[in-house]
């Protein structure tokens, strides 16, 4: 039963929301069923937030390397909830604004602490391409030097020094622009994206049908 | 020997065919980690897919004989936000220095910075997804990739249940219908351009 009920209900919401995506009239089942979803994924929250005070508390009361991120994990874990949710609740917050309108101090937080926080790790992206690239773009085989002379033309004339030197040096009319807007990314990247998108696009209907069929079943586990 | 094997379940919930994927090789890869008594981290940036996750991997370690050996911390649940769970991922692979990454899943930004993250740690490293715009970046720093369609197909593959791997030869037909139409319309299209005459127009006119 365990097994069987799970694929009972998988069996009955996808044939369901197929054909209420292609019956105007029964849209609705769609938005009804992506509300359970929400519904089902708040109760889901309590059993992540109970799983990361076990786990980070653990490690704290072990004294496990690294341990004292694991106090600011939960101490701004405890501190956004309180300031979004509890001070709201026990009548600490700003009466008449809700916790996320600007100027309160969860906005305050969001603006100032996590803001910054996102960019940081963003902007490491940066050096990681540049690291990422000077492996990959190694003159090895013919195929490496393509990529590597493909990439050099597209990253050089990309930018606004690369198109002043084309423009200073080629004649008039002759735009690297659209070469490279043309050839390079409308044709062969375009053509490689492409293949890859609708190779994607079969996969995920066979995985889709295995998963509605009752064929697919290892995501439920035990098999 | 004896680091831990890291799985990523990547950004999206589980209405994602990606997620579900994803957890399928995970059921495949967490029941090799049981059967050779190798601990496995596997996290999640969303608590749906935490909650599946966590199943898959308890079954994997039962199935192979060592419900004993499974942990609550084998599965992670990281944070929400995108960044905040490239963080979380980050610093368990500088901290625990796992032996394999495997990132499978539907991934955006995140993909270089786990993956330059893990290929300096010096772990064996093993992708998948299907956004396009994230798989140079994988190809660049793992040491494996599954590009688009074969995420999907791994999982069956790694089953061995014939039905499954019969439905991969699906794929193939699929695939090969599509690359036919796509020839024979690219081909409509060009007499179109070239002599404002296409099989698709002489069609449209006898049926209207």
């Amino acid at each position: 039963m365990k097994r069987q009920i799970p694929l009972l209900i998988t069996f009955l919401s996808g044939i369901t929301l197929v054909i209420q995506y292609y019956v105007l009239p029964l849209n609705w089942i769609g938005k009804t069923f992506a509300g359970w979803f929400q519904a089902i994924t708040a109760f889901a929250y309590v059993l992540a937030a109970i799983s990361l005070f076990a786990v980070n508390g653990k490690k704290i009361r072990d004294r496990a390397p690294g341990w004292l991120y694991n106090i600011v994990l939960l101490v701004s874990l405890t501190a956004t909830l309180y300031m979004g949710l509890i001070c709201d609740f026990i009548g600490l917050g700003y009466p008449g604004y809700q916790p996320i309108d600007e100027g309160t101090a969860f906005d305050w937080m969001f603006q100032y602490i996590y803001n910054p926080l996102s960019a940081t790790m963003f902007s490491l992206t940066a050096f990681f391409i540049a690291s990422a690239s000077f492996r990959a773009f190694k003159a090895r085989s013919i195929e490496s030097t393509l990529l590597l002379s493909t990439a050099f033309i597209v990253m050089i004339f990309r930018v606004p020094l690369g198109e002043y030197l084309w423009l200073k040096v080629m004649p008039d009319g002759w735009s690297i622009s659209w070469f490279i807007d043309t050839f390079i990314m409308g044709g062969f990247n375009n053509a490689g994206q492409r293949a890859i998108q609708i190779s994607s696009a079969i996969g995920l209907i066979s995985v889709s049908l295995k998963i509605i069929l009752g064929v697919e079943r290892s995501y439920l586990g035990g098999e | 020997m004896g680091k831990p094997v890291l799985y990523v379940t990547g950004l999206a919930d589980v209405d994602d065919i990606q997620t579900l994927a994803a957890l399928s090789i995970l059921s495949h890869v967490a029941k090799k980690t049981a059967e050779y008594d190798t601990s496995i981290l596997a996290t999640t940036s969303r608590a749906v897919t935490f909650s599946a996750a966590q199943e898959v991997v308890r079954d994997a370690f039962t199935i192979a004989g060592r419900p004993d050996s499974f942990s609550v911390e084998s599965v992670r649940y990281i944070s929400d936000d995108q960044f905040g769970y490239a963080a979380g991922v980050d610093g368990m692979m500088v901290r625990e220095q796992p032996a394999a990454n495997f990132y499978m899943g539907k991934f955006y930004a995140e993909s270089l910075i786990f993956a330059e993250t893990g290929y300096a740690t010096g772990a064996i490293q093993i992708a998948g997804t299907a956004q396009a715009n994230q798989l140079p970046f994988f190809v660049a720093a793992c040491d494996y990739t599954l590009i688009g369609e074969e995420l999907f197909a791994a999982s069956a593959y790694l089953s061995g249940d014939p039905l499954q791997v019969g439905s991969l030869r699906g794929q193939d037909v699929g695939k090969a219908i599509v690359m036919v139409v796509l020839v024979l319309a690219s081909f409509d299209a060009t007499l179109q351009v070239l002599f404002d005459w296409s099989f698709t127009s002489y069609l449209g006119a006898l049926l209207s």
